[in-house]
C-alpha cells in the first residue's frame, strides 16, 4: 500500500439528535479539518459523513437516544473516517444498497431515499460490521489530485 | 428559519438566509416556503447562493416544495455553492429545476 500519511486525527463524541449532528460537522469542516484538503474532497467528506450520521439519528437511535463517536483521519490522499453508535443494528446486518429511484412525472418525485446513495456514491472502502453493543461503519474519501 | 421574499413583476424571488437546509431545518424551510409562496401565483426562483450545504432530508424537502407548488408554477434554483451542486447533480435533481448560475434579476439586498 502507498504511503497514506496521517496529518491530523479528530475525534468528537456527538449525541444523537439533529441539532447536534449540525453543530459537529459545523466545528468538523470549519474549525478542526485542515484547510489545505481540495474543496472537492471536503464537500464529498461533509455529504456522506452527513447522510450517515442523520441515518443512525433516525434510525440506530430511533428509539433511545444515544452518543456517536466519530474519528476523521485526514490523510495526503483524503479522509478516512470510522463511526462507532450504539443503537440497533441495520437491518440484516447489512447496509442498505441506496439506489437512485428514477423519477418520472413531478408527482412521483422521490422526496427522501437519497442517503445511502450519496454515501455509496461518493466514499471508497464502506465498511459495517456489528460488535456486541456497537454498530461500527468506516469508509474514505479519496482526493482527486485531476479534479481542480 | 431566516428566509425573505423579493417580489418582481414577473417572479418571487426567495432567499434563504440560512448557510445550511439539512436534518435539522428542513421542516422549517418546508413551512417558511409555504408561507413566503401562498400569497403569490408567480414563478420562483429560491436563491440559495448563502446556502454552502444541504443534505439529503434539505433535498428532500426543495423535492416537496416544487411538488406542492403544483405543476403550473415553476421552481428554479439560483447560486448553487459546490456542496449543494454537487447534491443536486448526483441525484439527477438537476434535470429536475432549471439552475441558474446566479439569481437572474438584479441583486437585493440581504435581510
Amino acid at each position: 500500500m502507498a504511503s497514506d500519511k496521517v496529518t491530523g486525527t479528530t475525534r468528537v463524541t456527538i449525541p444523537s439528535n439533529a441539532h447536534a449532528v449540525r453543530d459537529a460537522l459545523c466545528a468538523l469542516f470549519e474549525t478542526l479539518i485542515p484547510n489545505q484538503m481540495p474543496q472537492d474532497t471536503r464537500d464529498a467528506a461533509q455529504i456522506v459523513l452527513a447522510e450517515a450520521l442523520n441515518n443512525i439519528v433516525e434510525h440506530a437511535y430511533a428509539q433511545s437516544p444515544g452518543e456517536i463517536e466519530v474519528t476523521l483521519a485526514v490523510t495526503e490522499r483524503g479522509v478516512t473516517c470510522d463511526i462507532v453508535d450504539f443503537g440497533l443494528p441495520m437491518p440484516n446486518g447489512q447496509l442498505p444498497c441506496g439506489k437512485l429511484a428514477v423519477h418520472t412525472q413531478l408527482e412521483d418525485l422521490p422526496e427522501g431515499g437519497f442517503g445511502w446513495y450519496l454515501i455509496r456514491t461518493l466514499s471508497q472502502d464502506l465498511n459495517y460490521r456489528r460488535e456486541g453493543a456497537r454498530n461500527m461503519l468506516s469508509f474514505r474519501i479519496e482526493s482527486k489530485q485531476s479534479a481542480h | 428559519m431566516k428566509m425573505a421574499s423579493i417580489p418582481h413583476p414577473e417572479l418571487l424571488i426567495v432567499q434563504v438566509n440560512e448557510t445550511r437546509i439539512d436534518a435539522a431545518g428542513a421542516i422549517n424551510f418546508k413551512e417558511r416556503m409555504r408561507e413566503l409562496t401562498q400569497d403569490n401565483g408567480k414563478r420562483v426562483i429560491l436563491d440559495l447562493s448563502g446556502v454552502t450545504f444541504i443534505d439529503s432530508s434539505g433535498l428532500g424537502a426543495v423535492v416537496a416544495v416544487r411538488k406542492s407548488l403544483g405543476p403550473d408554477r415553476p421552481l428554479e434554483l439560483a447560486g448553487l455553492t459546490s456542496a449543494v451542486e454537487k447534491v443536486f447533480r448526483l441525484t439527477r435533481m438537476d434535470s429536475v429545476f432549471p439552475i441558474h448560475t446566479c439569481v437572474p434579476v438584479g441583486q437585493s439586498d440581504g435581510v
